[in-house]
Parts: C-alpha cells; sequence; structure tokens
C-alpha cells in the first residue's frame, strides 16, 4: 500500500506521541520534585501549567485525525482519553482553565498522588501507544515494511 | 520602604509612568497637599523581593538591623553571660529574669564574657500581643533595679523553680506550712461522708494511688505552695511584702531575689537548701488564705461532677462539693504515676510531677482570672521567668526589656526600643551590679555555674520550665486543670479523659464502659469535658504536650491503617501552635540540635544511647550530641544531656541563627485599606476603626522600625503620603484602576514612629473625610492589588475593611444568592469561589510574605466565599460583621471595636512557616486552615496569629508494629514583631496500640468532632453540602457499628456506644444544625460561609463552643464551687444540657456560643433577679434590646457579672451579650441553638440516635 492519509496520521501521531510521552516524564518529574520539596507549588504549577493545554490540544488532534482517517479501532482506544482530558478541563476549580493544578490544593497528598498517578498512566498510555502507532505504522505503508523503510536491507533476507 | 534592617529592595520606581493624570491632585481632604509628585509606577522590580522564607541558608551578607544585634564588643562586657549564654527565655510575655547574683557571679563574669565569642541577638524580644501591657510592665519594672512589687511576685515564682532543683530533701524541707494546710485538707476528705476512700476496693489501683499521693503529699504541698504563692501574686495587684529575707538579698546585689530562687549557683548545696526554705517560706507567707481559696475552689470546680465515675474520683468530688479541700484530689492521681516505683524514685517522681502540676495549676489561674489578661501576664510571665533558669551568671537587664518588647503593644517599650529593639541600654550599667531583672532565671540547678564549661555556656540561658507549656490563657479556668483532671480518671466523669490511665490499669478502661446511648438521659456532663490523657508512663506523660496546643484525634495510635480503618475514626492533628503561652522557654544556643536526616528538633522523646549519641525518634536515625550540648547551662553541670532544657520540655522556643533566614528579619509592616464607598460611609465603621487605631497606635507590637500606611478606596484608590516632614497627610488618588500603580511608593508606608503626628491627624481626620461622598462602587480588586504592590517589598499584613461586593475593576463578583434558596433542604450553591482572582492574588501576596485580614463589614449579601480566598490563602484571618451599623446595631459596633483591640495588640509573627514531622510510618495528607501548603509537610504562613488553628488529617502508611511510641514535632519558625527570628517547637508523643478496644479506649471526641467538621467543609465545598451531611451522619454510623461488632455481648436492640464515644453522636448533630451546614432552616449564603471559615480556622477550644454551645443557670448562682480570679469569685454553674426541657420559666439561662452570649429570661422569672440582675422592676419591663448587664451593687449581680466577664476572657472575638425575654422574637435565635430540641427539620437527639441505631442495623 502506498503512503496514505492514514499512514499519514500515524507518523505525525509517532511524532506527537514522543512529544506527549515527553509531557508526561516531565510531569512525573514535577510532581516528585514538589513531594521531594525541591519547589514551591506556585513556582512548579506554572510551568504544569503551561504543558497542559498542549498536551490536551495535541492529544485531541490525534483523535480527529483518527477520525478522519477512519481508524476506528484508533481512534476507540484514544476516546476514553480523551473523554478525561475534556472532564479535566472543564472540572477545574472556579473559572480559570489554566489552574487544573491548583497549586493550594495540589500539595495535598491525595492529590498530589492523584496527580502523579494520573502522570505514569499516561506516560505508559503514550508508550502503549507509541508502539501501536509504529506497528500501523509500518502496516499501513505495506507489505514491505522493514525493506522500504530500510533500503541498506538485503533483499535476499526476505 | 528601605528597610533599615538591609532588606534588599529594588528602587521601588521601576519607571515613571507616562501619565501622570493617573493621579488626581490631593483630594479636599488634603488640602495642603500638593499635586502627586510623580507617580511611579511598581514595577515588576519590586517583586523581586520574593524570597519565601523558609529554611535556608542566608547568605554572609546578611546585615543585621543594627539594633537588634548589638554585636560590639562593648556590648559584650555589658551583656554577661546572658546574651551569650544563649538567652532562655521563659517566658512569652515577661521573662522574669532573675540574675544570679552569687558571688561567683561577679567574678566570673569576665571571664565568661572572654569565654564567649559572640554576642547572641542581646535583646531577644519575646513578642506578646497579649502580653504587651504587661510585659511592658514587668519589663518596666524589671528595670528598675529597686524591689518592686514585681519582684516581691517574683518571689513567688521563685519558690516553684526552687523546688524543681530542689532535692528531695530539700522538698521535705519544704514548706512545713504549706504542708499544713494540705495535710488538713486531706483530713477534711478524710472526714467527708461522701468520701469514698472506704468502698474503694482493695484492689484497685486507684486506692493504691491515694496512699502514694499521701505519701507523696509531703512532696507535693511544697510545690503546691509554690503555686499558691504565684496565684497570690497573681491575684493581688499590690505587691506582696517582700520577705525580710529577701530584702536583704536585693540589699545585697540587686540581683537578690536571683539568689533566691535558684540556689546560687556558686553556693554550696546547703545553701541552696537554705535559700529554698526561705522561698518556701515566704510563699507560705504570701499565701493568704484566698490563695489557699484559689487553689481549692480551683480542684473544686473540677470535682463538680455527678458522682458517677470511679469512687476514687467520687471521693476527690465530695471533698471538692464540701468546700474543698480539694487540694487533695489532684495528688491521688499524681501518684498513680510513681506508684510502681520504689520510694525513692517515687518520691523524686512526686516532685517533679508535683512540680508539673503546680505549674499546670498556677498557670491554671491565668485562664481563670484573667480579666484582664494583660495584668495577669505579667504576672504569669514572671513566673515563667521563675521556671525557667539562665545559665548566665551575670544578669543583665536585658531580658526584661526584651520581654516588654515582645510585648511589643507598650508604649513605653516602644519608645525605648526605638532606637534599638534591643535595649541595649539596660545591659551596659547592668553589669557590674548584675542587676537581677536581666537573667531570666539563672540556672535553676546551677552549680557549676562558670566553672564547668565556660566554653559551652554560650549555648544557654534558659529559662527551663519543668514544666509543659502554660495554661493557655485563652481555656477558661478550666484548662488548668486538665491535668489534674485527666491524671485522675475519677474526677471528670468524662470517660474520656480517663483512658489513658485507665488502660494502665488491669480492669477495664474507663473509656471502654460501654454507655447505651439511647438510655442514658443525661449523656453531657456537668463540667467541660477535657482531653484525654494519653496512655504512656508518667515519665513521659508529663512531658508531653499541652493538649491546648496539640491534639491528637486518637491518643492511642493504631498499628497499621487496617486497624484504623476497622475503627472508622478520623486520624489528625489538631493544632494551635502560636497559643498565647503563660510560660515558655526561649533558648538560645549556637547550634540548634536537630537530626541529621529528618531535622526534627531534639525532644523530649529522643533517647540517648550514651552520652555523645542520641537517636530520634522520628526516623530512628542516631546522631551524635554536639559538645556544646553536653554543657546542661541548668544544672551547670557537664555530660548531662538529657537534662537541657530542650529535652526536659516538650514546647521550646529557640532563637534562631541566620541560618534560619532567607533574608534579613523584616520589619512589622502594617497597612490599612478601607472602604470609603457610599455604603461604608453610611455603616459608619471608620469612627470606629480610627478611634480604636488611636487607643491602640502604640500598642501594634513591632519595634523601631515598624511601618504603616493606609489606603481608602471606593471607585478610585487613594494613598497617604504620610512623610514625616509633611505638614499634613496628603492624599493621592489613583482613577486608573485597570493598571494600577503607586504614586510614591516610598512614601506611602511611613515609620511609625516618625510619623506618628501625621498618621494621628490622619485617622482623626478620616471618619469625616468622606461623608458627603456619592460614591457607590468599591473598587476592591484593585485596591488588593495596590496592596500588594505596596507590601511585596517588605512583607507584612494587610487589614482590608470592605462593605459590599466589589463592583469595579478586577475582582468584581455578582450576586449569587438567591434569597428563596436560604432555606432550602436541597441544594446550597456557591459556596465555592466564584473568581480566581482573590485566590491568586492571595498567593502572590503569600509569595511575599504578606498576609490579608479581611474584615466584612456588610449588610447584604457581599459573596464572602469569594473574598475569603484572600486570606485563607494568605494565612490572613476573616471577621464578619453581618448588618454592621454603627447606631442601628450597637452591639456590633462595640464587638467590632473589642475585636480591633485584640486584633490590633495582640502577639505576630512574619513571615512564617510551620512544618510538621511525623514518626516514619505516618504521613500527613490534608491539612485544614489558613495558609498555603509549600511541600508534603511544610505550611507557609506569611503571617501567624496566636487565634489561628490548624488541623492535620493522617494516615498510616507503613505499619508501626516495630516501635511503642509515635510522636509528632510542630516547628514554626516566624519573625518576631521585634524582628527577630524564632522557633517554636512542639512535640507530642502518643502510643501505639493493636487492638481495636484500645483504640477507642483513647479517642479524643471533642478533636475527633473538630477534625470532621474541617473535612465536612472541604467536602461540601468541593462536592456538596449533602455529600457533607451525609458524611458527618456516617461517620457516627460508621464508628458505633464498628464498635459494636467488637462488643460481643451486644443486644442488637441498644445503640452502644464506649464511653469515650458517647458525646459522639450529640457533637455531631450540634455540627448538623450549625450554621455552616445546617438546612431548612434560613441560613445567608454569608452567613454559612463564615461559620465554615470559622471552622476552618478557630483552634479547638473556640470551636468547640461554637459547634456546642455551653447552657448555664444562672439566676441562682452560689458560690458553690465558684472559683477566685483577681480577687473577684467566679461561680461555677454546672452545665445544662441543650434543650427546652432545661429551661424553667422561674429561670434565667446564660447561653455561651462562643461569639455570642444569650441571656434568656423566663417569664416567671424571679423579680429579685430581674431587678438585682438587669436593673428592671419585673419581666415586663425589660426591654428587648439589651446588650449589657447593669453593674449592680447587688450579690447577684456582682455573681453574674463577674462570671460573664469570666467566660468572655481570652476568646479572639468577643462575645456580645444578647438578653433574650422570653416570647420575644429574638429568641428563635436561642431556640436555635438548644440542639437536643426537634426543629421543623431537624430530628432531636433521641431521634437522631434512633435514626443512626436504624442505619446500624440495616
Amino acid at each position: 500500500m502506498a503512503f496514505t492519509f492514514a499512514a499519514f496520521c500515524y507518523m505525525l501521531s509517532l511524532v506527537l506521541c514522543a512529544a506527549l510521552i515527553f509531557f508526561a516524564i516531565w510531569h512525573i518529574i514535577a510532581f516528585d520534585e514538589l513531594r521531594t520539596d525541591f519547589k514551591s507549588p506556585i513556582d512548579q504549577c506554572n510551568p504544569v501549567h503551561a504543558l497542559v493545554l498542549p498536551e490536551y490540544s495535541i492529544h485531541s488532534l490525534f483523535c480527529i485525525m483518527f477520525l478522519c482517517a477512519q481508524e476506528w479501532l484508533t481512534l476507540g482506544l484514544n476516546v476514553p482519553l480523551l473523554f478525561y482530558h475534556f472532564w479535566r478541563y472543564f472540572h477545574c476549580p472556579a473559572d480559570s482553565s489554566e489552574l487544573a493544578y491548583d497549586p493550594p490544593v495540589v500539595m495535598n497528598a491525595d492529590t498530589l498522588s492523584y496527580c502523579q498517578k494520573e502522570a505514569w498512566c499516561k506516560l505508559a498510555f503514550y508508550l502503549l501507544s507509541f508502539f501501536y502507532y509504529l506497528y500501523w505504522l509500518r502496516f499501513r505503508l505495506g507489505t514491505r515494511p522493514v525493506s522500504s523503510l530500510h533500503p541498506s536491507a538485503q533483499p535476499g533476507v526476505w | 520602604m528601605s528597610a533599615p534592617a538591609g532588606s534588599p529592595h529594588p528602587a521601588a520606581s521601576a519607571r515613571i509612568p507616562p501619565k501622570l493624570g493617573g493621579a488626581a491632585a490631593s483630594g479636599a481632604a488634603a488640602p495642603a497637599g500638593p499635586g502627586p509628585g510623580p507617580h511611579q509606577q511598581n514595577g515588576p522590580a519590586q517583586n523581586q523581593m520574593q524570597v519565601p522564607s523558609g529554611y535556608g541558608l542566608y547568605p554572609q551578607n546578611y546585615v543585621a538591623p543594627s539594633g537588634h544585634y548589638s554585636q560590639g564588643p562593648g556590648k559584650m562586657t555589658s551583656l554577661p553571660l546572658d546574651s551569650q549564654s544563649g538567652d532562655y527565655y521563659p517566658g512569652l510575655y515577661t521573662v522574669p529574669t532573675q540574675n544570679v547574683v552569687t558571688p561567683n557571679t561577679a567574678s566570673q563574669q569576665p571571664g565568661a564574657q572572654q569565654m564567649y565569642g559572640r554576642v547572641p541577638p542581646a535583646p531577644h524580644v519575646v513578642g506578646s500581643a497579649l502580653g504587651s501591657f504587661q510585659g511592658a510592665m514587668s519589663s518596666a519594672s524589671h528595670l528598675q533595679t529597686s524591689a518592686s512589687q514585681p519582684y516581691s511576685s517574683f518571689v513567688n515564682h521563685y519558690n516553684s523553680p526552687a523546688m524543681y532543683s530542689v532535692n528531695s530533701s530539700v522538698a521535705s524541707q519544704g514548706l512545713p506550712s504549706t504542708c499544713g494546710h494540705y495535710a488538713l485538707s486531706a483530713v477534711s476528705n478524710a472526714s467527708y461522708p461522701g468520701v469514698p476512700y472506704p468502698s474503694l476496693p482493695a484492689g484497685d489501683p486507684y486506692r493504691q494511688q491515694m496512699l502514694t499521693s499521701q505519701s507523696a503529699l509531703t512532696v507535693r504541698p511544697i510545690r503546691e505552695s509554690s503555686l499558691s504563692g504565684q496565684n497570690t501574686a497573681v491575684s493581688h495587684p499590690s505587691p506582696l511584702p517582700p520577705p525580710p529575707s529577701q530584702q536583704y538579698q536585693q540589699q545585697q546585689s540587686l540581683s537578690g531575689y536571683s539568689t533566691f530562687s535558684w540556689s546560687a549557683p556558686g553556693l554550696p548545696s546547703t545553701q541552696d537548701n537554705l535559700i529554698r526554705n526561705h522561698t518556701s517560706q515566704v510563699a507560705a507567707n504570701n499565701n493568704p488564705t484566698n490563695t489557699v481559696a484559689d487553689s481549692l475552689s480551683r480542684s473544686v470546680m473540677q470535682n463538680v461532677q455527678p458522682p458517677k465515675s470511679s469512687p476514687v474520683v467520687s471521693t476527690v468530688l465530695s471533698g471538692a462539693s464540701s468546700t474543698r479541700p480539694p487540694p487533695a484530689a489532684p495528688r491521688p492521681a499524681e501518684p498513680a504515676a510513681s506508684v510502681a516505683q520504689p520510694p525513692e524514685l517515687s518520691q523524686q517522681k512526686g516532685m517533679q510531677y508535683g512540680e508539673y502540676v503546680n505549674n499546670q495549676a498556677s498557670s491554671a489561674p491565668t485562664p481563670l482570672s484573667s480579666t484582664s489578661d494583660d495584668e495577669e501576664e505579667e504576672e504569669e510571665d514572671e513566673e515563667a521567668g521563675v521556671d525557667s533558669s539562665s545559665t548566665t551568671s551575670s544578669a543583665s537587664p536585658m531580658p526584661n526589656s526584651y520581654d516588654a518588647l515582645e510585648g511589643g503593644s507598650y508604649p513605653d517599650m516602644l519608645s525605648s526600643s526605638a532606637s534599638s529593639p534591643a535595649p541595649e541600654p539596660a545591659p551596659e550599667p547592668d553589669p557590674a551590679p548584675a542587676p537581677a531583672p536581666a537573667v531570666p532565671q539563672p540556672s535553676k540547678l546551677a552549680k557549676p555555674f562558670g566553672y564547668g564549661y565556660p566554653a559551652l555556656q554560650p549555648g544557654y540561658q534558659n529559662a527551663t520550665t519543668p514544666l509543659n507549656s502554660g495554661v493557655p490563657p485563652s481555656s477558661p479556668g478550666y484548662s488548668g486543670f486538665q491535668q489534674y483532671a485527666q491524671q485522675y480518671p475519677g474526677m471528670n466523669q468524662l470517660s474520656s479523659s480517663l483512658g489513658g490511665l485507665s488502660l494502665q490499669s488491669s480492669s477495664q478502661p474507663e473509656s471502654l464502659r460501654p454507655v447505651n446511648l439511647t438510655q442514658e438521659r443525661n449523656i453531657l456532663p456537668m463540667t467541660p469535658v477535657w482531653a484525654p490523657v494519653p496512655n504512656l508512663n508518667s515519665d513521659l506523660r508529663k512531658l508531653n504536650c499541652s493538649p491546648d496546643s496539640f491534639r491528637c484525634t486518637l491518643t492511642n495510635i493504631p498499628q497499621t491503617q487496617a486497624l484504623l480503618n476497622k475503627a472508622k475514626l478520623p486520624l489528625g492533628l489538631l493544632l494551635h501552635p502560636f497559643r498565647d503561652l503563660t510560660q515558655l522557654p526561649v533558648i538560645t544556643s549556637n547550634t540548634i540540635v536537630r537530626c541529621r536526616s529528618c531535622r526534627t528538633y531534639i525532644n523530649p522523646f529522643v533517647s540517648f544511647i550514651d552520652q555523645r549519641r542520641w537517636k530520634c525518634n522520628l526516623c530512628y536515625r542516631i546522631n551524635d550530641v554536639p559538645e556544646e550540648f553536653m554543657y546542661n547551662p541548668i544544672t551547670r553541670s557537664y555530660g548531662e544531656p538529657h537534662k537541657r532544657p530542650e529535652v526536659q520540655n516538650s514546647t521550646v522556643e529557640f532563637i534562631a541563627s541566620s541560618d534560619y533566614m532567607l533574608r534579613p528579619p523584616q520589619p512589622a509592616v502594617y497597612l490599612f485599606v478601607l472602604d470609603v464607598s457610599h455604603n461604608a460611609v453610611e455603616a459608619g465603621y471608620l469612627t470606629v476603626l480610627c478611634q480604636s487605631l488611636l487607643e491602640n497606635l502604640d500598642k501594634l507590637p513591632g519595634d523601631s522600625r515598624t511601618r504603616i500606611g493606609f489606603m481608602t478606596f471606593d471607585s478610585t484608590i487613594h494613598f497617604y503620603n504620610l512623610q514625616e516632614g509633611l505638614s499634613q497627610p496628603q492624599m493621592l488618588i489613583v482613577s486608573d484602576i485597570d493598571d494600577v500603580f503607586l504614586p510614591t511608593p516610598d512614601s506611602l508606608l511611613v515609620n511609625l514612629h516618625e510619623s506618628k503626628e501625621l498618621i494621628k491627624d490622619l485617622l482623626n481626620a478620616l471618619p469625616n473625610m468622606f461623608t458627603n461622598t456619592r460614591e457607590t462602587h468599591s473598587a476592591l480588586g484593585p485596591a488588593l492589588q495596590a496592596a500588594f504592590k505596596l507590601m511585596s517589598p517588605t512583607g507584612g499584613r494587610v487589614s482590608v475593611f470592605q462593605t459590599q461586593l466589589p463592583s469595579l475593576g478586577a475582582g468584581l463578583l455578582q450576586s449569587r444568592e438567591d434569597p428563596n434558596q436560604r432555606s432550602s433542604t436541597k441544594v446550597v450553591q456557591h459556596l465555592g469561589p466564584a473568581t480566581d482572582f482573590y485566590k491568586k492574588l492571595a498567593l502572590d501576596c503569600s509569595g511575599q510574605q504578606t498576609a490579608v485580614d479581611l474584615f466584612l463589614l456588610s449588610s447584604q449579601y457581599s459573596d464572602l466565599a469569594s473574598l475569603a480566598c484572600i486570606s485563607r490563602y494568605s494565612a490572613g484571618c476573616i471577621y464578619y460583621y453581618p448588618s454592621f451599623h454603627y447606631m442601628h446595631n450597637p452591639s456590633q459596633a462595640e464587638k467590632l471595636q473589642k475585636d480591633l483591640k485584640r486584633y490590633l495588640t495582640r502577639k505576630i509573627g512574619f513571615e512564617a512557616v510551620m512544618r510538621i514531622r511525623c514518626t516514619k510510618g505516618l504521613s500527613m495528607h490534608t491539612f485544614h486552615g489558613n495558609f498555603f501548603v509549600r511541600s508534603t509537610d511544610l505550611l507557609s504562613l506569611a503571617n501567624i496569629n496566636p487565634d489561628a488553628g490548624f488541623a492535620v488529617q493522617l494516615s498510616i502508611e507503613e505499619s508501626l508494629t516495630d516501635t511503642s511510641l509515635v510522636c509528632f514535632q510542630t516547628a514554626l519558625l516566624y519573625t518576631s514583631s521585634k524582628g527577630e527570628r524564632r522557633i517554636r517547637v512542639h512535640t507530642l508523643c502518643l502510643p501505639v496500640v493493636s487492638s481495636l478496644a484500645d483504640v477507642y479506649a483513647g479517642v479524643d471526641v471533642q478533636a475527633a468532632i473538630c477534625l470532621l467538621a474541617n473535612m465536612a467543609v472541604d467536602r461540601s465545598i468541593s462536592s456538596s453540602l449533602s455529600d457533607a451531611r451525609d458524611a458527618l451522619v456516617n461517620a457516627v454510623v460508621d464508628s458505633l457499628s464498628a464498635y459494636g461488632s467488637t462488643v460481643s455481648n451486644l443486644q442488637h436492640s441498644a445503640l452502644i456506644a464506649p464511653s469515650s464515644l458517647k458525646l459522639f453522636p450529640l457533637y455531631v448533630l450540634a455540627l448538623l444544625k450549625q450554621k455552616a451546614f445546617r438546612t431548612g432552616t434560613s441560613t445567608r449564603l454569608d452567613d454559612r460561609v463564615y461559620a465554615m471559615c470559622q471552622i476552618k480556622c478557630q483552634p479547638l477550644v473556640h470551636l468547640m463552643k461554637m459547634i456546642h454551645p455551653n447552657l448555664y443557670r444562672i439566676d441562682r448562682l452560689t458560690d458553690e464551687g465558684a472559683i477566685h480570679v483577681n480577687d473577684r469569685v467566679v461561680p461555677q454553674p454546672p452545665l445544662q444540657k441543650l434543650s427546652a426541657e432545661k429551661l424553667t420559666r422561674e429561670g434565667a439561662f446564660l447561653m455561651d456560643c462562643g461569639s455570642a452570649f444569650y441571656i434568656w429570661i423566663g417569664k416567671s422569672c424571679d423579680n429579685n433577679f430581674i431587678e438585682d440582675v438587669l436593673g428592671y422592676p419585673n419581666f415586663a419591663s425589660i426591654p428587648q434590646k439589651m446588650t449589657h448587664l447593669p453593674e449592680l451593687d447587688t450579690l447577684s449581680s456582682e455573681r453574674a457579672r463577674s462570671f460573664i466577664t469570666w467566660l468572655r476572657d481570652n476568646r479572639p472575638l468577643s462575645p456580645v451579650l444578647h438578653v433574650v425575654k422570653d416570647e420575644s422574637p429574638a429568641k428563635t435565635e436561642f431556640f436555635q441553638h438548644l440542639i437536643e430540641d426537634r426543629t421543623e427539620a431537624a430530628f432531636s437527639y433521641y431521634e437522631f440516635l434512633l435514626h443512626v441505631q436504624q442505619q446500624i442495623c440495616k
């Protein structure tokens, strides 16, 4: 098969997924720093806020692309997280969405451990989906995935 | 703005705004005002200040404020050992310092000075807002070398300390006379028919206790005597005539008394004994009968309970009721602890114990007596001083002045302190005479003084008070007693208090006695409920932190989380860390000994492995004992680290070094932001405020650097230039509220002392400046932004007065309340903030060490839910005066005035952080109160005040099987109003248990309720009110059913609770009917939110009154069981349950709701009472609105008034008195507090029990 839109979607999502993995790791580090007192929640939450919106929008972009590409299975796998993001976004305290992580509250052990778990789960999800996208990318790109991707590969091997 | 202290503050003016127009010309009010100078905006540059205070190293560039740290060599000389050895100042307020003037002293001083290179901040000021008066007084007196009253009082105090140091032999020598007293009392007890002695089962442990106690009596009495001596001092304003011996001493050397109190360091032991005797005798002499009466009466009041509890108890009770020889009562309890020990030990223990008790007792009077806190405080302080010992041989007056300074509020002191907070002059003059006053308690046990380890000495002057923290003045009389009561199980009927003690005994603990709630008609005890005593051995128990500062919901900590889950009880801590203490050991040392891994401060619960090593009780790391710590300044001996004050007191205060500063200590800075819109002017609060400020201007805590500023706002923001040198205040108006800037940033916050005249002019003019205003808008948000900019270079306190909904600029709010929903039983909305503006601003403020205190005086809805955020996250406090009007609502005006007085003069700490640590395995997971949580165990408190309470929820992360004790430690690091960095450390130790029954036995029901209330507030904001209510009911249902399942022989028809939990359902019902959580009764949203705010930030003592008011019958007050306070007799009527069935038409009842008093007059109330107390001939002539009791010269009037005054003392919010006639419309206010009765929307107590039972059976 050729380089279809679906393949493009997977390729793009592969790249962006790497970014999401980075975000997730960053979150984990940030919360860990909070837990170990390295930073004040106010200092820490601001950069975290800055990453929340990009993360949500990137993920929504995936979903839209897979919807357009009619990759239903992939879409189905992503929809739960999408809804979770929507819920998170609209369930923020008071009126400002940027306070997804509320500095005064985030230090509550419950909240903090919740945030950490959330970050770990997301990391796992993004990692898995990274390989999932990789697999589907190869799959969408056709039957000769490896050799086409790697011209140097010996045809004789196949 | 430039802080003298060298606070790094960037030039305020970042840029000059292009438009000057923003600032209008001076208003009419400031005629002289030349146009505003160039307006400079405070750019972000100002914000650079930041620097949250934390534990951090302060770089060397730190500049000591000149006054505070006098390091010059000259000073050195002047400050003898004191400064160097570190001040151990006992009392918050007054430190009675005695110098030990022993022959040694003089000779040694020079040497000592040489020895110590560094001069610690000489003037350690112990700040106490409350104490200001007294402190000042006392300090003043101290300064004078002449023997004045205070001294005499000291003498008394000294006795106690002496006792402390005294050996057993001394004890026996002790005060014969006092012993006599006691003996008598004991006799009387015995004779009393009701005495249960005989009834005691032979095997009963209590009995043994009794016996021991008696034997211990000899020891004990001494203490008592000392106490009584103290009491006398307190009660008698007039100076006690110093005993001849004393005078003699004084003549010898100024420091004469010091000699007294502590066996002079150098003196041989024999001398010590003699001295002690002296003191004791003196004490005895001093004790007028009334002192004795005091002590007696106190005990009596405790005793007043119903006869139910254990026989022993009853004995005590009977004694008490019989006019009271009560002293005997307390004793028995004490001995209990020592019972097991061999005689010698027991004796010693007894002594120590006794001392402990005494201290408590002595502290107790304070609360009781304190009509005027100040007066008494002075006395107390002295007392504190007595306890404390200072190593320094030379006494320098410093400490005194220090204290006074800390008290801060005292005008005189201020002036003196102006140059430098530390009274420099004092030390200098002293050196030779070694003025007694200066050194706080020179060594209690001073022997090796001087010789021992000179090098070490610097460490301490300490006032070690053997005892725990003093009783908080706040707690009404009984606080002092708590210890007693607790010790003695029987005394309180409350089984809950018994928990710990009874556990030790083999029999089933009283606190576990099953109570059938539905059968028990009078569940409420007749006397106040005490906190249960942890089941620790006597050594630890007497070292433990006072329950007034530190309480845990479970005094027996379950071993595992699973066990905790099984018990279904909340686990958490209730803290009142900055409470006004009557005695507090203050320690100055070069090194503050802390665990190297978890940074725990050394405390009484660490274990010393050998001489040189100690094991941390929180993380179990083994640490080295620093060389300096090996020297004990109290005993003046080397090699006894376990005798150090840090290890003898669970509440101590350290003077922190520059390691604990991120920047130089900030000065006290106060900014007042006042609403002057039409609404505000109409309400007339400005008059009250300005008047109050004028009166208290000199008492504001602070030092010579104190700064103050004013802003007013309506639709524009007005600044006041008060720069020294102006002929009158200059008003600068900024009308650009979208981009607020500061005109002349340098002159808006001015030095209080330099510009005092201008400030007074302004305060005099303010109330009339806006009388004709037509501006109805309120730009609160921009005003707060401006205030933030103004404060950010230094930090400090912003007091905001607001009278309506903010309607302009950033942070404007809409009315969200639907009056029709006020009494809805379904959904209560809008409990959370409408905007994040205030929260964000508060966080910014918190980062700049600025706290915002909100005074809301509004007649309409003002969206307190949103506004409160500004205080909640910046560690401020919130005051709310609904429908305030100076004319139409005089009681509110009076309340505001009294609250302001307290608010302005109370102690304050700046740039504070509080860290709570607990033993490995436990972890904190949620905090309640007003603060910002900076990390998992660190609370950032821009300001800390003595009325702030906190709650912490705990969870058990790892099983505690390998330990039998857990400890909690809070460390509050703050800058005192004198610019001194201090650390106040409280440590609480609790046992770990593995059985469910033990967990129930140790429940502290009041603490549990307060923690639940805090959790319910969170729940109602994050979820919904009905959720919170359900959770409260479930808490009862779960815990009682969990208990039921542990009791095998349970009849299912009955609702059984352990005795320790028997009040749980009642309190939960009270909570459900509290304004914060009630439904179905019309409650204004702001009232509800305010009640929630109070639940979050009130300390336990005050919160309990709010939740469950106390009801007393006052038409038949008698002197039976009365206590004596300040020469006044305060009757102690029994508590009534909160039910209309207790109200009789013939009676008059007083309800104490914490923030309000109601006197309900029955229709057929005795005309004599109405005439004698209310001043009206009969019931019909009593007016509808009456808020004062007339001062009539009749016995019943006197009793009623003294009782009310006594109740009123030491409340953070002064309660307003309402006289409610039966059948007047106001009576609904009264009846809504009768929580055991049924209302239209809520269960009665019995119905509630049935409901709970039904739920359990389901």
